[in-house]
């Protein structure tokens, strides 16, 4: 038996699904980012699998713009972060709650 | 050669999974962070074993170098471990439950009703074709990643700057 797209892509499920776990579950702000960062890396590893199986390297140019966009966001997530901590001392997810209505 | 592939391939899935995991159910965040790491690593193994060589390097450079650095700083800046004020659990987690398999069954019945390609082309290096593609066909995007970028910088030294309050 053959490592075929079919493994790749039921592990990228898992590694998103276990993402989407801690977004949902987890009340940190810290690790909310990460848990993004890893639903990201899903979708990265997807594109890559998918790019190999097909020989098509633009799926491997769009994993370049996806990173690009993970650091602008958790430059800017964690900024925010550490602005919220000086302002507010605390990284409950609860406590953010102005504009919940 | 093939029970080699297979060893080595379950090895790197097993390791980005189960640190996922610990990213994810570990009640304390430096921990976490630390896991994360070891997703990282397993990721670019596995960029390795799909012959995206130029990518491996670059997520052992972007995500281990810069943004896992960076995570890590703000838990140093922030997380102080001896407050009970952070919260150490994980939250309705049965409730959560629910829109997880769901995704998860999804994107299992997806990728189990779809007839994929199933041979692996040869390996052959991808540097210059990427570096082709981004100059010629992807060149819009790619001046837009640098202003994001440089936006992005910006934007979070202004965020995180420690203001002082004037006296007057």
């Amino acid at each position: 038996m053959q490592i075929e797209l079919t493994h790749y892509l039921l592990l990228t499920a898992v590694l998103f699904a276990i993402g989407v776990m801690g977004v949902l579950t987890r009340k940190n702000l810290i690790v909310l980012l990460m848990s993004v960062e890893i639903m990201l890396n899903a979708v990265n590893l997807t594109f890559v699998a998918v790019a190999r199986y097909t020989a098509d390297l633009t799926g491997q140019v769009l994993v370049f713009f996806v990173m690009c966009v993970a650091a602008a966001e958790v430059a800017v997530g964690l900024a925010v972060l550490i602005a919220l901590w000086r302002h507010r001392g605390t990284m409950h997810m609860d406590s953010f709650r102005l504009l919940k209505w | 050669m093939e029970l080699l592939r297979h060893i080595i391939f379950w090895l790197f899935a097993v390791l980005t999974v189960g640190s996922a995991v610990v990213v994810v159910f570990h009640p304390r965040v430096i921990y976490s962070a630390f896991a994360l790491l070891f997703t990282f690593f397993g990721v670019a193994g596995l960029y390795v074993f799909l012959s995206a060589d130029f990518l491996a390097a670059a997520q052992i450079l972007i995500y281990v170098g810069g943004i896992l650095t960076l995570i890590i700083f703000g838990v140093f800046l922030t997380a102080k471990i001896t407050t009970l004020d952070i919260p150490h659990q994980t939250h309705q987690r049965y409730v959560a439950l629910v829109p997880i398999v769901m995704i998860a069954a999804g994107l299992f019945t997806v990728v189990k009703n779809t007839v994929w390609p199933t041979a692996p082309l040869p390996h052959h290096p991808t540097t210059q074709v990427i570096g082709e593609l981004l100059l010629t066909k992807y060149l819009v995007p790619f001046e837009l990643a640098s202003i994001l970028l440089l936006a992005a910088l910006i934007g979070a030294m202004r965020l995180a700057r420690y203001y002082r309050k004037r006296e007057d």
